[in-house]
């Protein structure tokens, strides 16, 4: 069984007034509820906490794209994933992800991911999320009937300029370019495992597991709400004659961890309020632009990350609402133990991502609760699918050829050797071949 | 008499109302489509031969995904005055429909004899910025749309039923017709018109519901700065549904205009 930190990196310091006086956290809320010097203190706060999950022995640290919103900073989660990069060494970087139909040309993200995986020594995890109705039609202006359509243009694109051995010329629709020709290209052969996150379009099932690709559901309303998609997805799997290996498939739920169960809910249930009423405060008309889900979708009725049904959903709920209906895993860490196995059997899924850092959560709390989460309830669940083998992990490098970020004191002495020397002129590109 | 009929065009299978007899007219509808209750365009069948289709994407009409932009949809509309053997027309167009219909006649001078635009998209002026006709939630709609949100039309065409059932089909339905205006309208209603306008030789009549809050006058005027022989008119207490809330008044001015 696989633990991943996922982080969201929320505004938290939204106004108490906020949902009276602004229709939505998302698209359109006001640029001047965001203070520059507060978003320094938060971005750092929120790397070091993805790098302490490093350390606690989490196996991914995640981050992903949004737009235009307090709910989520990382309109380039890159950019995080690069910082993160350098000063991590265990936890795999999952990146869920890149919006790829939104990159012009899409080869940027091929590019950056790249990067990454080089830069990582082959730790990325490669996201490709169609993403939000607010972030992609909204914020980026997307045509939303042909969002999907230039989706898997681009996927098809990134994928051939990973692996194909030479340059090539691409005819898409969307995109045209006569020469395609990576550099740098993944370290990862023939490529970074690629996860799809998705909110409930029947279609990312077919799609994923005509890939062969991780399926990350991702929503807030808990693993009990998401009974119904899991089942979904198995069908899929079943019907197209699939191993059912639960590694294929992720799930996101917030957790949090306490001494006590009293505890939890004393230190925990005003962030998780923040969380609720506030982070997902996005105006209805924003959530499911016309053309952006098939009708398929809309009439399997599946309920996404900020799904439209979400307001209505916790309208007048409290603590004890959210712990009942699954929407959190939260208390002392036998009560977070039983709740996860129970979360993990239903859904059948390989890969947990947890939100540790919710709402307007302070650093002192993620703290308490990312230790209590490693020490007492991950090596409780850490042998659950011991039958199957997880194939949609990184693949990095051995520890005797990965560089890490030298000691600066040192620089250049001693054992900064050059390591180029001994390639000497030769063509060990070809080899790769 | 009332027809709704099928027939091939191009690659489509069109569903058309077909009303009257005379001189062809063709009605284009807006970016929410027909609603099966538009006793409007029986009224103008008193005087015209009125042709009025589902575009594709909408009703039944099939092959929304072969109309990607204005050019797509224009000729769209040529195929099927071709097919019903129509060279010319008069050619009504609302909003989403008004700026195809302007289209149309830049494009070929020769199709349309008289156009009448009914509160047209296909400009944008930043000073006064369109409202974002597909964020707007289903509730809102009426205040947005209606002179009189309250009235027994607006409250008629804005029905939401109680069945979940009915209610999933209508928002499929809506979703599919919104996708298809989302092509030609999505992000900014402006598909580049402004520089054809100028080719307009029909007569035009430009109409407007008074209060229209989604499309509002100043639009008026930039139509009428770049359309040659173009005359303005407005109908009092009507806003963008017009032809819904004025039928009357709307048949009339649009008689009048193009019997001259």
């Amino acid at each position: 069984m696989k633990f991943h930190w996922f982080h969201l990196m929320p505004y938290r310091v939204l106004p108490d007034d906020f949902t009276q006086e602004d229709r939505s956290v998302w698209v359109d809320i006001p640029r001047s509820l965001y203070d520059p010097k507060v978003g320094h203190r938060l971005y750092n706060e929120y790397l070091d906490q993805l790098e302490f999950a490093d350390r606690m022995g989490f196996d991914g640290i995640c981050v992903n794209e949004h737009h235009q919103n307090a709910y989520g900073l990382m309109p380039s989660p890159n950019i995080m994933a690069g910082a993160l990069a350098r000063r991590t060494q265990n936890a795999n970087l999952v990146v869920l992800g890149n919006s790829i139909a939104l990159y012009n040309p899409p080869i940027r993200v091929a590019e950056e991911f790249a990067m990454l995986d080089v830069l990582s020594g082959g730790r990325l995890v490669a996201g490709f999320p169609v993403g939000t109705s607010m972030d992609t039609t909204f914020c980026y202006g997307e045509v939303p009937a042909t969002l999907r359509e230039k989706y898997l243009e681009a996927h098809d694109l990134i994928i051939r300029s990973w692996t194909s051995p030479d340059s090539f010329a691409f005819n898409g629709k969307y995109t045209k370019l006569r020469y395609v020709n990576l550099w740098p290209r993944p370290l990862q052969q023939p490529h970074p495992p690629v996860w799809i996150p998705g909110g409930g379009s029947v279609e990312t099932w077919d799609f994923c597991v005509d890939h062969d690709y991780q399926y990350s559901f991702l929503s807030y309303f808990g693993y009990k709400q998401a009974k119904k998609v899991a089942d979904g997805y198995w069908e899929v799997m079943a019907r197209k004659g699939k191993e059912p290996n639960p590694y294929s498939l992720g799930f996101a739920q917030v957790v949090a961890v306490a001494n006590t169960d009293e505890e939890a809910e004393r230190d925990y249930a005003p962030h998780m309020d923040y969380f609720y009423n506030r982070c997902l405060h996005v105006y209805v008309g924003f959530v499911d632009a016309p053309g952006y889900r098939s009708a398929n979708s809309i009439r399997a009725g599946l309920t996404g990350q900020i799904a439209k049904s979400g307001s209505w959903k916790r309208e007048g709920l409290g603590w004890r609402d959210f712990v009942e209906h699954g929407y959190i895993v939260a208390g002392s860490p036998r009560t977070v133990v039983d709740g996860l196995r129970d979360a993990i059997k239903s859904l059948r899924c390989g890969h947990l991502m947890m939100l540790f850092q919710i709402g307007s959560m302070p650093p002192e709390l993620v703290r308490k609760s990312t230790e209590l989460f490693a020490r007492e309830v991950m090596p409780h669940l850490r042998d659950l699918w011991p039958e199957y083998q997880d194939r949609w992990s990184p693949h990095r490098l051995p520890p005797e050829e990965t560089a890490v970020a030298a000691p600066l004191e040192r620089y250049g002495q001693g054992d900064n050797t050059d390591f180029a020397a001994s390639i000497s002129g030769g063509r060990m590109g070809e080899a790769v071949k | 008499m009332k027809a709704l009929r099928q027939l091939h065009c191009g690659r489509h299978q069109i569903e058309l109302y077909e009303f009257g007899h005379g001189e062809p007219l063709l009605y284009i509808h807006g970016a929410g489509g027909l609603f099966g209750f538009d006793p409007f365009l029986e009224e103008l069948g008193r005087e015209f031969r009125v042709i009025a289709p589902h575009m594709p994407g909408y009703g039944e009409s099939t092959g929304s995904e072969l109309i990607e932009d204005v050019f797509d949809a224009v000729l769209f509309f040529h195929e099927l005055m071709d097919d019903l053997g129509i060279p010319s027309a008069n050619v009504v167009g609302h909003s989403m429909g008004g700026m195809l219909a302007a289209e149309m006649a830049a494009f070929d001078i020769h199709r349309v004899k008289r156009l009448v635009l009914v509160t047209p998209a296909g400009f944008w002026l930043d000073d006064h910025p369109i409202p974002d006709l597909f964020s707007t939630d289903f509730k809102d709609l009426p205040a947005l749309l209606f002179h009189n949100p309250r009235s027994d039309t607006a409250k008629m065409l804005m029905m939401t039923p109680d069945d979940p059932q009915v209610l999933t089909n209508m928002y499929v339905e809506r979703s599919k017709r919104l996708a298809m205006a989302s092509k030609l309208l999505w992000p900014i209603p402006d598909r580049g018109l402004k520089k054809r306008a100028y080719r307009i030789t029909a007569p035009t009549l430009l109409l407007w519901g008074e209060s229209d809050r989604l499309i509002p006058q100043a639009y008026a005027e930039e139509f009428r700065r770049h359309i040659r022989d173009c005359r303005f008119e407005a109908i009092q207490e009507a806003a963008h549904m017009v032809m819904y809330e004025k039928p009357n008044e709307f048949c009339r001015r649009i008689t009048a205009f193009l019997k001259q």
